[in-house]
């Protein structure tokens, strides 16, 4: 029991204080917010509102999820700084950024 | 016939009368436009209120064949909670025609998201219609982990590519064009370049008098850029196909009829059997449009095309699913 505590504490303290977590939406066939800045280990997560499928594909490959129905979600964990453009791999007029500082 | 007949290379314009017709009819698209192509030109006849044609000519056909479009089984949204009683009742009024069609297109979005039992419901429906149904795939149906694995499993056989391919039936060249794979980031739909070199071969054994229809999801021409509504390469496409006398491109993907004239090309997109979608630009976004359950089927339906052989006259007719 101890040993688990232990654990779970040592987990918690491996996480850094500056971890954060940004929501982003998809609606209306578009990303919002559209440009977004994050610090390095920033986890994004895209939540699709729409009816329609759509898909979050960075344009150099570095992440791209399924196809993403009605309130399914899908998030990455930014660890390097830089700017990462994507993408609905559907509806490839629907752009987005995420620019990573240290 | 009429003045066109004398001109059949002169490009259509707000002067040529038959244009005109044909956008006064497309105005009221609700009920259905009938258009003939007599010898690559195209004149639009106007459907009274219960879907009749005035003019018999328009109708004296030898050969018809059916497009069903945009099913999306899977889909169980506002805008239709059950796409697969609407796609049977497209598929029974099929059924009902006087006489059966020679062959069937379906343009593309089968399923809503790909998933194996979509495509297995689908089948099982479309397994009811008459005839042979050839099929392209629209993006929905690309979904699966394999991007389109599935698709090309069940319909892919004996295609190019990503599931191009072509054939002849009653005297008229059938094109089966792909394009909703391999997506760029801010650019509409391609074919690709392989595709298109496939076209330019596959059109070399094939004399300019030959009527021609090519089918494809997404329109070929731009409808509506900003929401994706073209086919960036689909004008490479289009120019090797202005030399033949009657051409018409049969598309899916926006749900509603919206159809244009270029010369001797007819494009022409057909309803869904799902769900309406805005015509371009009047929403902010082009997603399902909710309409009365008890309006639904005003806003989905088949198109007909009929030709008679001979001088190479094909009519479209859009019906709804009422």
């Amino acid at each position: 029991m101890k040993t688990r505590l232990l654990a779970v504490v040592c987990l918690m303290l491996s996480m850094p204080a500056w971890a954060q977590e940004v929501k982003i939406d998809i609606k209306e066939f578009m990303f919002a917010p559209k440009d977004l800045t994050v610090a390095v280990g920033t986890k994004v997560t895209w939540v699709n509102d729409d009816q329609i499928p759509h898909t979050v594909a960075e344009t150099h490959k570095v992440f791209r999820s399924g196809a993403l129905d009605t309130n399914d979600s899908f998030s990455w964990v930014f660890n390097t700084p830089g700017e990462f453009e994507y993408f609905c791999a559907l509806h490839p007029q629907m752009i987005g950024k995420i620019v990573v500082t240290q | 016939m009429d003045i066109q007949s004398k001109h059949p290379l002169r490009t259509d314009d707000l002067l040529n009368p038959d244009r005109r017709t044909l956008l006064k009819c497309s105005a009221w698209a609700g009920a259905g436009v009938i258009w003939a192509l007599s010898g690559g030109i195209p004149r639009a006849f106007a459907l009274d209120e219960a879907g009749n044609v005035a003019d018999p000519k328009a109708l004296a056909s030898t050969f018809h064949f059916v497009q069903i479009s945009d099913s999306h089984i899977g889909f169980n949204k506002e805008a239709n909670p059950e796409p697969a009683k609407t796609l049977q009742v497209a598929i029974d009024k099929v059924i009902a025609l006087p006489k059966p069609p020679s062959l069937i297109l379906h343009t593309g979005d089968i399923t809503h998201l790909s998933k194996p039992e979509e495509f297995d419901t689908a089948a099982q429906l479309l397994k009811g219609l008459p005839s042979t149904v050839h099929y392209v795939p629209g993006e929905h149906d690309t979904l699966d982990e394999g991007g389109g694995k599935l698709y090309l499993e069940r319909y892919g056989k004996g295609t190019k590519g990503n599931g191009w391919y072509s054939f002849d039936d009653h005297g008229v060249h059938f094109i089966a064009l792909v394009n909703v794979f391999n997506f760029q980031a801010g650019h509409e739909a391609t074919l690709g370049a392989d595709q298109l070199a496939w076209l330019a071969d596959d059109l070399r054994a094939v004399t300019t008098s030959t009527p021609i229809v090519v089918f494809t999801h997404i329109p070929l021409w731009t409808i509506y850029q900003p929401w994706g509504w073209g086919t960036e390469d689909g004008d490479q496409a289009i120019a090797m196909l202005r030399k033949y006398g009657s051409v018409t491109v049969l598309n899916g993907h926006i749900h509603q009829v919206i159809q244009k004239v270029e010369g001797n090309i007819t494009f022409h997109t057909a309803r869904g059997t799902a769900y309406p979608q805005p015509a371009p630009g009047v929403a902010p976004a082009p997603g399902p449009m909710t309409v009365a359950a008890d309006q639904l089927r005003n806003y989905l339906g088949i198109t007909d095309v009929r030709a008679t052989q001979g001088d190479h006259p094909l009519a479209l007719i859009d019906s709804t699913l009422v």
